[in-house]
């Protein structure tokens, strides 16, 4: 082992840390308001309104996040008409193209957990809330969708967690987070173990950080009463 | 040309080679994922300049050769341990490379050149390729000069491939890309490449390429760079050179 | 879609995803049991190296694990052969640092999945057949693992899904599978929208075949169990 080798590349690594923590928060954010009207619609009454959210949802929990980068990345400058068009500025940057394919895809997830916990909400809560003169609507907002939340956040936090591993795939789009760094590094030193050992460290710490971030909000919010 | 993978080479360098290879059959390495150097058709078919030199080089010297692929980081180790005889796949000349492996006489020099959109001002100089959004292919020399020369000054963007580079510099995404200045030919003659061309000189331009053989096989070295002068005098080097470039590449 | 002439070439790729599927599904189920094992062991050590192990694993990135396999694996195992006075290099090759990387991964998911369906195998069962004589290798593959199996499934199923999706990882380290082969058409043809979207259709059916054949297999597994509806 040569830890020299590692100390001298630590502030590189940081650097790319600090990139991948970035996409991550990001993208669980953005993907968590997506989530929210897919997740409604998708519990819909109405087929029509249905087919929508699960037509998204089979799509992306059905391929590879690789693909879908690529896709969004490689496959739609080929088109003219997306590289005239006024998204062009944003598509043409790496690090907005990561961020959306990271949203679109987490949000397929947690649309399918917060339909699970809406559906785990008692029925007897949403009785009680009509029964006190309150519409679907008002329901919804005020009673179901705040429960939903506390039931779903233990599998929001995994699914953050994975997006944390996922976020590794923007070093495929030239993004230089904390494995496109490292695979950079590994290019000039010829030092795979060192610097991916490094590296795999660093992934581990930030993990231990959000599940802790995690921890203090689901104290705050009272999970462990319901 | 690229310099993945020195790494097991490394670990090679007390490894095993022993004994010269029989002399009536020969196994030559590529990479087959190098146009026009080495490259896989759509049949599953290897071909390129490198292989079409091999070739010429076993009639040269009447033996009968088999040309069997094997992906880049793996190819070092791969001519150690005996799975072929040489490798013809581009590779660079290097010292960390001569560690592990001999090599002949180069049978061509790469040199590294830019490109850019026809319609750009682009410009070589140190000083113009500040501010500039360039690409290059990760673990490669090119690689390795952008982040020296203008790292600091420049946003400079690695690639897993040197396909990819060429994507994003059609898509806009790039104001250049810096490259094997023969395989950034390939690309310009395509329809993807056409509103593209080289801009200035060559930023480097000596970068032998040579065939690699096992340390101890000493004896077929002699006999490649005896045949590698042969085809160089009686034309047929020339040949194969014409058939992919319109100018020398030796 | 218009393949330009590479469907041969998507469908061979499509072949060697399956294999690499499968072949680190075998891998992965091997040491999601031995952590199982190790996780319930009464050894200390046992516990730990297995509590070790998914920790380490489930934290780091599926990508960076395939990295680290393919660039560092032989360097490791050449070190160790010549600790034991063996001069050798050892090659890994992409599918076999692939099938061992993601055997790594889904193993350390599947530690946790299998050890939840052995504790739900009641410990009277063991008991009995202990009463009848058996071995403990016996009880294991006659009386616990059949039980456990059939709860386990249906996460496993789950694990296998995401397992199939992560073998497009293993383009990245020059495996000519599905992802790699829809790279190179991009390459001879410059319509990356059109490969990568007819790969991501091929993943999109071989989930759904994946699928159909859990939900066989869950079907088999739970023969002799009271249904809801009955």
């Amino acid at each position: 082992m040569n830890f020299e080798v590692i100390v001298e590349n630590l502030p590189k690594l940081l650097d790319g840390a600090l990139l991948t923590v970035e996409l991550v928060v990001f993208s669980s954010l953005a993907g968590l308001a997506l989530a929210f009207p897919l997740a409604l619609a998708r519990c819909s009454p109405r087929p029509w309104l249905r087919a929508g959210p699960w037509a998204y949802i089979f799509f992306f929990r059905g391929t590879p996040l690789l693909v879908q980068l690529f896709l969004v990345y490689y496959g739609l400058s080929q088109f003219e008409a997306v590289r005239a068009s006024i998204f062009w500025p944003i598509l043409r940057d790496a690090w907005w193209c990561a961020l959306i394919t990271m949203a679109l895809h987490t949000a397929a997830y947690i649309a399918e957990i917060l339909r699970g916990a809406i559906q785990a909400v008692p029925r007897g809560e949403i009785e009680a809330a009509h029964s006190l003169g309150m519409g679907v609507w008002q329901a919804q907002r005020r009673i179901v969708l705040p429960r939903a939340v506390r039931i779903a956040l233990p599998a929001y936090s995994n699914e953050v967690i994975l997006m944390l591993k996922g976020s590794a795939l923007a070093s495929t789009i030239t993004l230089l987070e904390l494995t496109g760094t490292a695979r950079t590094v590994i290019a000039r030193t010829y030092m795979p173990i060192e610097i991916f050992l490094a590296a795999g460290v660093l992934y581990l710490l930030i993990s231990f950080a959000l599940v802790q971030v995690f921890r203090l909000l689901e104290r705050r919010l009272g999970t462990y009463a319901c | 040309m690229r310099l993945t993978k020195i790494l097991p080479a490394l670990a090679l360098a007390l490894g095993l080679a022993s004994g010269a290879s029989a002399a009536d059959k020969l196994k030559i390495g590529t990479e087959g994922a190098y146009p026009p150097f080495n490259m896989i058709d759509e049949k599953g078919k290897v071909g390129g300049f490198d292989v079409d030199i091999a070739m010429a080089l076993c009639a040269e010297m009447k033996v009968t050769c088999d040309i069997v692929t094997q992906d880049w980081d793996g190819i070092i180790p791969a001519l150690v341990q005996k799975k072929f005889d040489a490798i013809v796949a581009s590779m660079s000349i290097t010292d960390e490379r001569k560690k592990a492996v001999a090599f002949t006489d180069h049978y061509y020099t790469n040199k590294l050149q830019f490109i850019a959109p026809k319609a750009s001002s682009f410009s070589p100089a140190l000083d113009a390729l500040k501010g500039k959004v360039l690409g290059a292919q990760r673990a490669t020399i090119s690689g390795t000069w952008l982040e020296d020369k203008v790292g600091k000054t420049a946003t400079v963007k690695l690639y897993d491939t040197q396909e990819n580079a060429y994507l994003d510099l059609a898509a806009g995404r790039l104001d250049g890309v810096l490259g094997d200045k023969f395989v950034n030919y390939e690309w310009l003659k395509s329809d993807a490449g056409k509103a593209f061309e080289f801009k200035g000189e060559p930023v480097f331009d000596d970068d032998k390429i040579g065939i690699a053989v096992r340390k101890k096989d000493d004896k077929l070295r002699q006999r490649l760079n005896d045949a590698l002068a042969a085809i160089r005098a009686n034309g047929t080097y020339e040949k194969i050179n014409a058939k992919y470039f319109p100018f020398s590449i030796y | 879609m218009n393949l330009h002439g590479f469907g041969d070439q998507l469908l061979a790729g499509t072949l060697l995803t399956l294999q690499l599927a499968f072949a680190s599904l075998g891998v992965g189920l091997a040491l999601g049991m031995a952590g199982a094992l190790a996780k319930t062991s009464r050894n200390a050590a046992a516990r730990w190296a297995g509590s070790t192990y998914t920790t380490v694993v489930r934290g780091v990135p599926e990508l960076l694990v395939v990295l680290l396999v393919y660039f560092g694996a032989s360097q490791v195992l050449t070190m160790l052969a010549e600790l034991v006075g063996i001069d050798a290099y050892v090659e890994i090759d992409a599918f076999t640092a692939g099938t061992i990387a993601l055997g790594l991964t889904f193993g350390a998911y599947a530690t946790e999945v299998l050890r939840g369906a052995l504790q739900t195998v009641p410990h009277g069962h063991v008991e009995a057949a202990q009463a009848l004589g058996m071995g403990s290798g016996r009880i294991f593959i006659r009386i616990v693992m059949p039980q456990a199996w059939r709860v386990a499934l249906p996460g496993l199923g789950n694990l296998f899904l995401v397992l199939l999706k992560d073998t497009a990882l293993i383009s990245v380290i020059g495996l000519e599978e599905l992802m790699r082969k829809s790279a190179i058409a991009v390459s001879h043809t410059k319509e990356p929208f059109t490969f990568y979207m007819a790969a991501a259709l091929i993943y999109l059916g071989l989930t759904v075949a994946a699928m159909t054949g859990l939900a066989l297999l869950e079907k088999r597994a739970a023969r002799g169990f009271a249904r809801r509806t009955a």
